[in-house]
């Protein structure tokens, strides 16, 4: 028998039924793709490569809604609720911590796991009180805009936690970029090249590690749930469980996507938890196709780089143009726009492949 | 005597706490309840119902003219929006949340655009009335009869009408409903149309006490939206205590705490309410008659 080597038997890890794109030639382009990022800094300038990595920051969001949402079947609405506490989170540790010492990674782990702490606490009672699809979908929803009237409010200097002020609706600002210890000087990831290089390595590492998950056992039952919860629970599985540990990873990662903006900007408000910022992440996994991280991830990069170029030329229609892709993706193509066109693909490049066969 | 004052304001805040969330939430309720759809554009058609009155308010209209005019408004739109948007989805409820959603966006966004970030309001009709060393604004208490009076007419629509039986026929069974000749296609629309307008009456009640901007739909919405899961999916054994039970906790919660803690307490509550009773007061009540 041949045994297979490291390779392939890690690919195998990556590839399954619950993941669209297989095989060498979806490999192949993936690391060209990974190439072209790595390269990209090569040739632009440090301040636009810094810009960019705002695209990325969204990214992590947006997978750990596909996870919760198109793999869970859980219509979480309220991720920014979750982005929004790890974001306050790394802004209040980080400012009374500092950023020497690598204390800005014990930050950065913090938030991401009080985002977590916060997530779980919500899920147990949504999941063991056995709450169903739309009403999940609003309770979180309202979870998100309670906790923007929260910060707005606390505006006034009795809003403090030991240094850092909370400022209301102004937001909360100047706390340090996330900085790495490093041998001959601490490297402060600024907008710029080093924290464009960090962000995409987090980012190849979440994608591969999601579709490590989604394609293991745990993700098998995950879409089992899905497909049908009272199969799935006969068959002996715990859904509540299942659910509430995707609930938590997926928030998590809305978390990370919270810190990581935070400190890309040094600013985070209130804002970014109100009714809009709840909808961008939807919109963006529900146009890729939410069903699949790959399609989420091509979707959500699109669909923001689409965003902001009309941001840039009709400030104010971007938001219009959001909700009209919204309504037309449900209404014409439920699976996602991305996903159609990956499928589409697909089917033509198989069927030429067979047809060089015969 | 201090008591006496104590108790009355806790009984006017009550009542207000409840106008408020039966008002904000009973249009909600209807299209949930008859059709498994939640209406994430509800606080549009606050919006809309807001709007209208208030533009109609100021061109002369006089003002129980002007909410009327607000309810029809958004009863209309609420109609032209079933049929383009939600009638297709029908069979995938969970998508027309996403669907109402985008339709929220595309709202809130074009009043920004069209006219503005705010709009002048009215002003609250009616002044004010003292009971010991308090006072009361006497619009409120009309807005409390508001809220009585609605759950009374939809009482009486969904038990003593026509349309009223065929709607209760066509959330039962609708397939039997339709095959006894009942156009459930129509029944749904002016479902929904009739939870569209009660949205915009909210709207136009609440117009002359608040400030008129693009966003105001969200101040209803977190309301409305807890109103109806802890009622569960039936508007007068659901909503209706609901908002009673809400009332009075968001009432001690505000008086003790002020309005944040009093929004706040509202969502724990309910947090931790569905958590007891899952499908709602109204599953609750239903369980124990059965």
């Amino acid at each position: 028998m041949l045994r297979p080597n490291p390779l392939s038997r890690a690919i195998a890890l990556l590839e399954g039924p619950q993941t669209q794109g297989r095989g060498t030639p979806f490999w192949a382009s993936f690391a060209v793709v990974v190439a072209i990022a790595c390269a990209y800094p090569l040739f632009a300038d440090g301040y636009d490569v810094g810009n960019n990595v705002y695209f990325f920051n969204w990214t992590f969001m947006a997978l750990g809604l596909s996870l919760i949402w198109g793999y869970g079947g859980t219509l979480s609405f309220g991720q920014t609720a979750f982005f929004g506490v790890a974001g306050y989170s790394y802004g209040v540790i980080s400012i009374n911590l500092g950023d020497a010492y690598g204390l800005t990674l014990f930050a950065l782990f913090a938030s991401v796991a009080a985002a977590a702490l916060f997530a779980a606490l919500l899920g147990y009672f949504l999941f063991f009180g056995r709450i169903s699809g739309v009403f999940l979908g609003i309770v979180t929803l309202s979870v998100t805009l309670v906790l923007e009237r929260f910060m707005a409010q606390t505006a006034g200097p009795e809003w403090r936690v030991g240094l850092a002020r909370l400022n209301g609706y102004n937001g909360m600002g100047s706390m340090p970029s996330l900085t790495v210890p490093w041998f001959g000087g601490d490297i402060v990831l600024f907008p710029d090249v080093q924290l464009y290089y960090f962000t995409l390595a987090l980012l190849v590492v979440s994608y591969l590690g999601l579709r490590i998950l989604v394609n293991s056992r745990f993700g098998n039952v995950l879409v089992a749930i899905r497909e049908n919860p009272q199969r799935a629970e006969m068959l002996g599985y715990d859904i509540r469980v299942y659910q509430l540990v995707t609930f938590v990873i997926g928030s998590a990662f809305a978390g990370l996507s919270g810190v990581l903006y935070t400190s890309w900007g040094n600013y985070i408000t209130p804002a970014s938890m109100n009714m809009t910022a709840a909808a961008l992440p939807i919109v963006w996994v529900a146009v890729g196709g939410r069903s699949d991280l790959t399609t989420t991830l091509i979707g959500t990069l699109v669909v923001l780089a689409g965003f902001q170029a009309l941001t840039i030329h009709g400030s104010q229609y971007a938001l219009v143009v959001m909700g009209v892709l919204l309504v037309l993706t449900v209404l014409i193509a439920p699976r996602g726009l991305i996903f159609g066109l990956g499928t589409f693909l697909a089917k033509c490049f198989h069927h030429k492949t067979t047809a060089g066969r015969e | 005597m201090t008591l006496v004052y104590t108790l009355f304001s806790f009984l006017y805040q009550t009542g207000d706490a409840f106008a408020f969330l039966v008002l904000s939430a009973c249009g909600l309720a209807i299209i949930f309840g008859m059709m498994g759809v939640i209406n994430l554009a509800h606080g549009e058609f606050i919006l809309c119902g807001a709007y209208v009155c208030s533009a109609s308010a100021r061109a002369g209209l006089p003002l129980p003219l002007a909410i009327l005019a607000g309810a029809v408004a958004a009863g209309l739109v609420g109609m032209v929006i079933e049929r383009i948007i939600i009638r297709p989805l029908y069979d995938r409820p969970l998508d027309t949340i996403v669907a109402t959603w985008g339709v929220s966006m595309i709202v809130t966004q074009s009043t920004l655009i069209i006219l503005g970030s705010a709009m002048p309001g009215t002003g609250t009709p009616f002044g004010s009335f003292a009971v010991g060393p308090y006072s009361y604004s006497v619009y409120r208490v009309v807005l409390m009869a508001a809220a009585v009076a609605t759950l009374g007419v939809l009482w009486l629509g969904f038990t003593k009408t026509r349309f009223g039986i065929l709607a209760r026929a066509t959330i039962q069974v609708p397939h039997i409903a339709q095959a006894l000749g009942v156009n459930t296609g129509l029944i749904y629309s002016l479902t929904f149309g009739l939870g569209a307008a009660l949205a915009g009456l909210a709207g136009g009640l609440y117009a002359p006490t608040m400030t008129l901007v693009p966003t105001m739909g969200s101040a209803f919405v977190v309301e409305a939206f807890v109103t109806v899961v802890v009622g569960g999916a039936d508007i007068f054994l659901g909503t209706a205590p609901a908002a009673l039970v809400l009332g009075a906790a968001k009432a001690a919660l505000t008086s003790w705490q002020g309005q944040l803690a009093g929004q706040i307490g509202l969502l724990v509550a309910v947090i931790i309410v569905i958590r007891i009773l899952p499908r709602g007061i109204s599953g609750w009540i239903l369980r124990e008659r059965a």
